[in-house]
Parts: structure tokens; C-alpha cells; sequence
């Protein structure tokens, strides 16, 4: 791979994700703009995310003023072009940052000091996925506000009266919603992981927010549970921003992983309504070729 | 629904004729302040300007420098709840006017309003290039040292919307809500999920 053409590359994607919103996730919104009453409180902060988000699409500056800790996958053959590629990632977000179009979000938490340049101890995080084909890169830009209302439990959990079952698993999901109110900025999109550990548990949850909301699960019982998180969720009435309303999430994405037979963890990651994520494909050069 | 314009820094007759639901248009010097603030001010760290009746911001902008001159990028609320353990300190020692943010406040800071006269005003998450182009000049960054995002900045803002979702009666919108549906998740797990076909 050519190293200019990848740095091109990941400053594009970097760029797209920071200040343009999924297709999927604003065709949620002016589904859900035209749901809520006229003249009503949730119609009305509806309307100002769908001008922003316009605004932010105009002018390529961000979508929300809190562009997250960069988190990638990158899917690739086991060579060195994966060193390029990490490279290329973190010359992008320093680019970025210095440009505007990237939060100075990295804070060392032993000196208090801000880094600057959104590079430090563990961050970004790059996570490199062995992989037989065109390499793809996948990257997320999530906010503090959602992530603080992520959230795992352990099962049984009596005070929610959730067993080791589905329908504990739908109990503490609500329960997510519930305590979030409007303070992870609703509508809110959870991704959900049931069973792993509790390190894997937390990845694999967000790691289903890069499904798009039309995506149906492959499991009937799992897409049936989506579904009907998905409802019972909207009749909490907490609604956009918290303020009452029909629409108080987006889309319920859960995955699952094998657990161990003392452990039942339900991860649920919060996310916000400004979702950031995209994927691109890239060619052997290394320029995007596609967006997936 | 009708708007009411107001000026920060506000004036305590006028933080009196607010009432939650109100949705107001906001004009007039801010200066933001998160969590470094907040805990450096709630310590008993001089305020480096004097915000008697001003909004404090729950904001952490994106500003970048410009041919010498600060410039606004991006600049929506951060997570108001973050700061329920400093603010009705602060609310009590330097009376702010009103405090602005996201997601609303706890009963503290309630408390802290009727008390002392303030209010707490809700802007929409997330919108950040819709509230940048209200901010129509930077005056200045104090406490620079706390990082970009962290700074006191004093900003002027023009015609920003914004909803009373506290106000100086100790009624609170976000506590209504809360209990609401409070009362629907209660109502939802009276309905346990079923498998499809299976039970």
C-alpha cells in the first residue's frame, strides 16, 4: 500500500465519520420527526438535530462537539501493511484535531494533562482483525455523554427481578434505558452484547452499533427481542433529549458470546442519536474504494 | 409555542418569571465551565470573571485559532448531571443566573435554584454546529490550563433557543419524566417476553 494515499484514506474516513450522519440513522430521525406531535417539545428538538446534522453535512465541520476516542477495527491480512495502517490512523487524527474537526478528548488521568492531539496510553483504539480478503476499515466516534450511561449487569439481578433468561436480559436493557433518560442524548441507539466476560462483553455491545438500524438479526429469537425492546422502550415516554416523547431510542442491536457457566453478563452500550460510524473498503493501493 | 428573550447576564425579575416548560431565546455573555471548573470553582478557586447573574455553559467547544483570533468549530451541552456534586455550591456562592446544559440536574441543584434564584435552561445534545452559529464572538479563554475542552470560555451569544426545564420554584421537568416512566417500566415488566413459536 502507498503511505500517502492511506494517510488520504484515513483522514477521509475520519473526516466523513466526525461530520456526516449515517444514512440510516437520519432516515431514522425524520421517520421519527414526523411521529411526534406538531407543536410539541420532542418535535421541536427533533427539528434542531435535523438542521444541525444538515449544517454539519454543509459545511464537513462536526456533527457533535464531542467527537469521542477514536475506536477501529481494521480487517486485513496479517502482513505489515497493517503498521501502515495504524500509522495512517493516528497521522489523520492528529491532522484532525489540530483542524478542529477533531475534540482534544485524551486526558492522562496520572498528570491530568490534556494530550492535544488525541494520542495517548491506549488511545486510539485500533483493534487489528485477521482477515482473508479486501482490507476494511471500520471506525466509531463515541461520545463520553453515551458511553457514561453504558452500562453491564450480572445476572440474577434481584433488584430487577432478572433471571438467566431473555426476559431478565429485556429487563436490564429497559432498565439501561430508564436510568439513561435524555442524559446519553436521546434517541439513543443500544447495542447489546448477552454473555461473554466482562471485558469482551463491553467490545462486542459496541461493536453491534455498526449494524445499520434496517439490519435484521440472522437469529429469529434475537430479532424478535430487538423488536420488542425496540417498542417497550418507545413507551417509556422519556423521548428526544429527555423531554418527553414517542421516540426514546433508535434501534436495539444485540449480539451474543459464549459465557461461563457461573458468569451471564448483559453489556449495554448506549450510543447516541449521532452515532458515528463507517466502514471503508479499501484497494490494494490503499485509496477507498467502497463504503460499506 | 410563544418564546421569551432574555439577556445574560439575567436579572433576578426576570429569573423569578421563569417557569419549566418555557421555551426562551438567549442573548447575551456566557462562560462555559465543565467538570475542571466545577471542581476547581466548588474547591474554592476564584472565579476568573464575575458570574453574578451570567450562564454558566456545560459545554467543552471545539475552538481552533484563526489569524490570531479564537473560532468557534463546534459547540453543544455535555452531560449536566456530572456537575450535581459542585453546583449547588457554586449556585450559593457566586449566583449564577442560570445554568445551561443537558439532561437536566438533580434535587440539589433544584434546591439550590429556589434558594438562591436560578434556573436551569436545557439546549438540544449533540446539535453542536446549530448552537456554534448562535455564538457569535469568543471574548476570551481563562483557566486555559485545564485543556481546550475544559477551559472557561466567555462567549457571546444571540438568539439561542433554549427550554427552562428547572426554574426558581424547585419544579423540575426532568423529575416528572422520570417518575412517568418509571411508572411504564414498571408497566413493561408486568409483560415478560415470550420466544416466538416456542412458548
Amino acid at each position: 500500500m502507498e503511505t500517502s494515499l492511506l494517510r488520504e484514506s484515513m483522514y477521509e474516513l475520519i473526516r466523513r465519520t466526525s461530520t456526516v450522519l449515517p444514512q440510516d440513522i437520519l432516515q431514522a430521525l425524520q421517520g421519527a420527526y414526523r411521529s411526534e406531535d406538531e407543536g410539541g417539545i420532542a418535535r421541536e428538538t427533533l427539528g434542531i438535530i435535523l438542521e444541525s446534522a444538515s449544517l454539519s453535512n454543509e459545511t464537513r465541520l462536526p456533527l457533535c462537539q464531542d467527537t469521542g476516542a477514536l475506536l477501529a477495527f481494521v480487517q486485513a491480512r496479517p502482513d505489515s501493511t497493517v503498521f501502515l495502517i495504524e500509522d495512517a490512523i493516528h497521522d489523520a487524527i492528529r491532522s484532525l484535531t489540530h483542524e478542529g474537526i477533531l475534540r482534544q478528548n485524551c486526558v492522562d488521568p496520572s498528570t491530568e494533562k490534556n494530550t492535544g492531539d488525541n494520542i495517548g496510553p491506549s488511545v486510539p483504539q485500533v483493534h487489528f482483525e485477521p482477515h482473508d480478503g479486501p482490507t476494511r476499515v471500520s471506525v466509531m466516534l463515541k461520545g463520553g455523554g453515551s458511553e457514561n450511561m453504558s452500562t453491564q449487569y450480572s445476572l440474577p439481578l434481584q433488584s430487577l427481578q432478572a433471571g438467566r433468561d431473555l426476559e431478565g436480559v429485556r429487563r436490564c436493557i429497559l432498565d439501561a434505558v430508564y436510568q439513561a433518560q435524555g442524559q446519553g442524548c436521546a434517541p439513543g441507539i443500544l447495542g447489546v452484547c448477552i454473555g461473554g466476560d466482562r471485558a469482551s462483553g463491553y467490545l462486542l455491545a459496541k461493536r453491534q452499533l455498526f449494524r445499520t438500524l434496517d439490519d435484521t438479526n440472522p437469529s429469529p429469537v434475537l430479532a424478535s427481542l430487538e423488536r420488542t425492546v425496540h417498542t417497550t422502550a418507545n413507551q417509556l415516554s422519556i423521548g428526544p433529549m429527555g423531554l418527553g416523547g414517542k421516540t426514546t431510542v433508535l434501534g436495539v442491536k444485540i449480539g451474543i458470546a459464549g459465557r461461563h457457566p457461573a458468569c451471564y453478563y448483559v453489556t449495554v452500550s448506549y450510543s447516541c442519536w449521532a452515532t458515528r460510524r463507517y466502514t471503508a473498503e479499501l484497494s490494494g493501493k490503499g485509496d477507498i474504494c467502497r463504503w460499506l | 409555542m410563544a418564546v421569551k428573550h432574555i439577556l445574560s447576564p439575567l436579572e433576578p425579575s426576570v429569573i423569578a418569571t421563569l417557569n419549566a416548560g418555557d421555551m426562551v431565546s438567549l442573548t447575551g455573555r456566557i462562560a462555559t465551565g465543565r467538570d475542571r471548573v466545577h471542581t476547581y470553582l466548588a474547591s474554592g478557586g476564584k472565579p476568573p470573571v464575575d458570574l453574578t447573574g451570567l450562564v454558566i455553559y456545560h459545554c467543552g467547544p471545539v475552538v481552533i485559532k484563526e489569524n490570531d483570533r479564537w473560532k468557534i468549530i463546534a459547540a453543544g451541552p455535555t452531560t449536566s448531571m456530572r456537575e450535581e456534586p459542585y453546583e449547588a455550591q457554586i449556585i450559593a456562592g457566586l449566583h449564577p443566573g442560570a445554568i445551561m446544559g443537558k439532561g437536566g440536574m438533580g434535587e440539589d441543584t433544584s434546591k439550590a435554584c429556589a434558594t438562591y434564584g436560578c434556573v436551569y435552561l436545557q439546549v438540544t445534545g449533540g446539535a453542536a454546529q446549530y448552537l456554534a452559529q448562535r455564538i457569535t464572538r469568543v471574548e476570551g479563554v481563562y483557566l486555559a490550563e485545564f485543556g481546550q475542552p475544559e477551559a472557561m470560555w466567555i462567549l457571546n451569544v444571540e438568539n439561542l433557543p433554549a427550554l427552562v426545564t428547572m426554574d426558581s420554584k424547585g419544579r423540575s421537568l426532568h423529575s416528572l419524566i422520570r417518575e412517568e416512566s418509571f411508572k411504564q417500566l414498571q408497566a413493561a415488566y408486568a409483560h415478560p417476553f415470550m420466544k416466538e413459536g416456542h412458548d
